[in-house]
């Protein structure tokens, strides 16, 4: 393989969900090409998600209506909204693994960890996301009022009980703690004047927003140093004016697409540019995966995937179609990452904490319970919640998927086993196997057809500790 | 089967500038108990136990008023002294009461109480206030703190498939496992197996080094555990129910002498919104005679002393009753400690005011902090400012 290869595996891992099987011949390709089609793709009109269509939710509202007090139908409703919620998540991962347009795919999948936010109403939950996908890739202004005045969001963090005379200040904490200046740039004194200015911020069941002018304090506050009768809207663009935010987030794009470990001088430059964009994010992207530093090899094969990106990653490279999508869900619990499920608004931490004994063992069992018939007999702990005791359930027994094992034959067939199995691995790793892995692949390898090869070879490279980097 | 000398033997885990360091594997068997390291066992009960159903106060006419449909009958009620007893579903229970096991604590919380089941959760596993979000639980941070040599995952031992956050340190985690077979059976199965004999090239980045060494410990942890469980399954009488038989996994090792000193059992099904009283019956049921068999073979086997066992839930519930027979998300809640020599057997302090409420809710009187930093201190010998983050009071129960 060569080092331009690498490198596009390198982009596609971090800009997308990785490289796929179908489209392994484009390698050839030169890098510029890539990264301009990762563009051109993800203009497109955003394709949107819909388990909950407008007159789905008139009806219940009307069922709401007409139901106040009557037991069983409470009981439905709150077996519906479960449903749904489902629903919506095994249709976002399939969005995740089918899309052409992935940087925009993947950027909403970074926002939502960024706007962190759990709420039952999945009506609320798929306009957001549906919103975040539509400004994912815009300016970063447009994104946070966007997300300010989003039903779900208001739900999350209390704004509907933040009224003039009794104040709640979680959303306005929130909003400059994790979404924007980060903690140690604000004062106490800030956060009860910014909610002051976020009283009357409100959402209709259509999850409209609305601005409530009775519940509004509109008198004078000050609010970092500044005095004036200021609005939501006022305070959010005074936070946007500080190079703080510019920082926050343009740090955070660092950690997340390039490396845990910041070169800070590089970060103070990316976020000179950014603010001086007006915060455009696709540019300050497109910047990132054109920089020579980008493709540095420290920076290659040095992040542990998240669980949905190692899911959806695992689909895409090896073209996987999977008889039954529900053991999704239980993968994605027993890994730790449900989307649409954060632990709480400050998202999902990452890293290592995705590594522990049982989620090793989980992802080293993967490749072969989804590929061969392998078995694996774990259980997800039910957090007591009713609401999401359904992620709990457990028929891994019917993880089963197909892969695209032609398009392998088609790629690395044909060869000498050694040859085949280093090829393979530098497709499906982003970092070097010792000499005692490359032995390992092959040992007890299926040698009874080339197809059955490549499969057992491609399966034993997936299982390894490398397999879970990118 | 891989033998734990050609295991050790293959896999070389001296990486350039890794965490490795085969150290750990020398110190394997030494590793032991002594005699007066104390032993913590958790038991959380998930969803949000309705305390005032469990631990009732009969005395009390505000209970009734509130509770038209769901108060306990005082006659039915199990006293404990003449304000308060346990539900009538927890006999068990109150024979290790009366035989002076037991401390309740009444109206445990902290400060800005929240009342999501994720987030409470995680505030009490994390130890965090209520505005701060840790991704590090207090367990996981004493590995941290106490690990002075490099640290076993089995040093603490969740009964489960998955590790709660409870467990995870910075630089250790426990160990999670449903039994001490099962997660033999998975580490020894064929590709997994092969797994644990790879190793990664000289250069490998510090994450690649992280999940070899991660492999490794859960390896080795799932076979120590396993040799031991072998030595002493417990033969005492358990009940049938999910905890009991978690409790009996916990009883084993404990007696097997593993080197853990923290043992962690989740329970769920708390979270009763609707006709309360069937199902809270149920697992009060399930807890106590669970709870009882545990305490009755621990004393057998003369370990009371040094096991001290937490029951807590991560709210209570809404003094008043709701329209569905139920009762919805509260806040401060009673917790209860088990050990064969408490200093203050009994109730440790007043029942809840229920005149005295938070529009509708109990005000806590003790910070659940100070118990923790108590437990880590007394009984588990480590720091508290370092594993809580800041300094906590310490109450005087052990």
């Amino acid at each position: 393989m060569t080092a331009e290869a690498r490198k596009i595996q390198h982009l596609y891992h971090r800009a997308g969900f990785g490289p796929e099987i179908a489209n392994f011949a484009d390698q050839k390709k030169p890098l510029a090409d890539h990264r301009r089609r990762l563009f051109a793709d993800s203009q497109a009109k955003p394709e949107r998600l819909s388990v909950v269509s407008e007159n789905d939710l008139k009806a219940a509202a009307v069922l709401k209506m007409a139901a106040l007090g009557d037991e069983e139908d409470k009981k439905e409703m709150v077996k519906d909204i479960v449903r749904r919620g489902r629903e919506l998540n095994l249709l976002w991962l399939d969005q995740m693994a089918g899309t052409k347009a992935v940087l925009r795919e993947k950027m909403t999948l970074f926002w939502h960890g960024h706007f962190a936010c759990r709420v039952l109403n999945a009506f609320f939950v798929q306009n957001q996301n549906n919103m975040l996908r539509s400004l994912a890739l815009g300016k970063f202004g447009d994104l946070l009022i966007a997300v300010s005045k989003d039903a779900a969001m208001l739900n999350f963090l209390n704004n509907k009980q933040n009224k003039k005379n009794s104040p709640n200040e979680n959303f306005a904490r929130e909003v400059m703690e994790l979404f924007t200046l980060g903690r140690g740039h604000y004062t106490e004194r800030d956060v009860k004047e910014a909610a002051r200015a976020f009283t009357g911020w409100n959402f209709d069941q259509e999850g409209q927003y609305v601005f409530r002018r009775f519940q509004h304090d509109a008198g004078e506050k000050t609010f970092r140093g500044k005095t004036g009768n200021f609005t939501g809207e006022d305070v959010l663009q005074m936070i946007l004016n500080d190079r703080q935010t510019a920082r926050f987030i343009t740090r955070k794009i660092y950690r997340y697409f390039v490396n845990e470990q910041v070169d800070e001088a590089l970060v103070e430059e990316l976020s000179k540019s950014f603010y001086e964009s007006e915060y455009d994010i696709g540019q300050l992207l497109a910047t990132v995966f054109a920089a020579d530093w980008f493709y540095d090899p420290k920076n290659m094969g040095c992040q542990i995937k998240a669980p949905v990106a190692y899911l959806t990653g695992l689909r895409r490279q090896f073209g996987a179609t999977l008889t039954d999508k529900e053991p999704l869900l239980f993968a994605q619990k027993l890994l730790g990452q449900v989307v649409f499920y954060p632990p709480n608004v400050a998202g999902w931490p990452g890293g290592k904490s995705w590594i522990d004994s049982s989620t090793i063992v989980t992802r080293t069992l993967l490749p072969s319970v989804l590929f061969r018939d392998a078995d694996l007999p774990m259980e997800a702990k039910d957090d007591g919640d009713v609401n999401t005791e359904f992620l709990a359930r457990s028929n891994f027994k019917l993880m089963k998927a197909s892969a695209n094992w032609a398009g392998f034959v088609t790629a690395f067939g044909g060869k000498p086993e050694t040859e085949t199995a280093a090829a393979l691995a530098h497709f499906l790793l982003q970092c070097d196997l010792s000499s005692t892995n490359a032995r390992l692949v092959l040992q007890n390898a299926d040698r009874t057809s080339n197809e059955a090869l490549i499969r057992s070879l491609a399966i034993n490279i997936a299982s390894l500790p490398e397999y879970q980097l990118c | 089967m891989i033998s734990r000398r050609s295991f050790l033997q293959q896999s070389s885990l001296a990486v350039a500038g890794s965490l490795l360091v085969p150290a750990f594997l020398k110190s394997l068997k030494a590793q032991a108990l002594a005699p007066d390291d104390k032993i913590l066992v958790i038991i959380q009960l998930s969803g949000g136990n309705d305390g005032l159903n469990t631990v009732i106060p009969f005395a009390d006419d505000l209970y009734y008023k509130a509770r038209p449909g769901l108060a306990v009958e005082p006659a039915k009620v199990l006293r404990l002294n003449d304000h308060q007893g346990l539900h009538p579903a927890m006999e068990q229970l109150q024979s290790l009461y009366k035989d002076g096991l037991m401390t309740v604590f009444n109206s445990v919380g902290y400060p800005n109480p929240d009342r999501s089941h994720f987030r409470s959760m995680d505030i009490w596993q994390t130890a965090s206030n209520a505005d701060e979000y840790k991704t590090t639980g207090w367990l996981g941070r004493y590995l941290d703190a106490s690990c002075t040599r490099q640290c076993q995952p089995h040093e603490a031992i969740e009964v489960d498939d998955t590790l709660s956050l409870a467990l995870k340190g910075e630089l250790v985690k426990g160990i999670a496992l449903q039994d001490p077979k099962k997660l033999y059976a998975n580490v020894h199965s064929p590709i997994f197996e092969k797994v644990a004999r790879a190793k990664p090239t000289e250069a490998a980045h510090e994450n690649v080094a992280y999940l070899y060494k991660t492999i490794a410990e859960t390896s080795s942890s799932a076979d120590y555990i396993y040799e031991k469980s072998k030595i002493q399954a417990s033969k005492a009488a358990y009940p049938a129910s999910q905890l009991a038989k978690r409790l009996k996994t916990v009883a084993g090792l404990i007696n097997s002498g593993v080197a853990s000193r923290v043992y962690y059992v989740s329970m769920s099904g708390f979270d009763t919104h609707v006709r309360q009283e069937a199902q809270q019956s149920r697992l009060l049921k399930e807890y106590a005679d669970g709870v009882a068999a545990f305490v009755r073979d621990l004393q057998q086997q003369k370990r009371m002393d040094q096991v001290m066992i937490l029951t807590f839930s991560e709210f209570g519930r809404r003094v008043g009753q709701n329209a569905s027979n139920g009762t919805d998300h509260g806040t401060a809640n009673n917790l209860l400690v088990i050990n064969g020599k408490l200093r203050k057997p009994g109730f440790f302090n007043a029942a809840p005011n229920l005149a005295d409420l938070d529009d509708g809710d109990l005000k806590f009187q003790l910070d659940f902090r100070n118990l923790y930093a108590t437990l880590v201190r007394k009984w588990l010998q480590a720091d508290p400012g370092t594993v809580l983050g800041r300094n906590f009071d310490l109450v005087d129960f052990v």
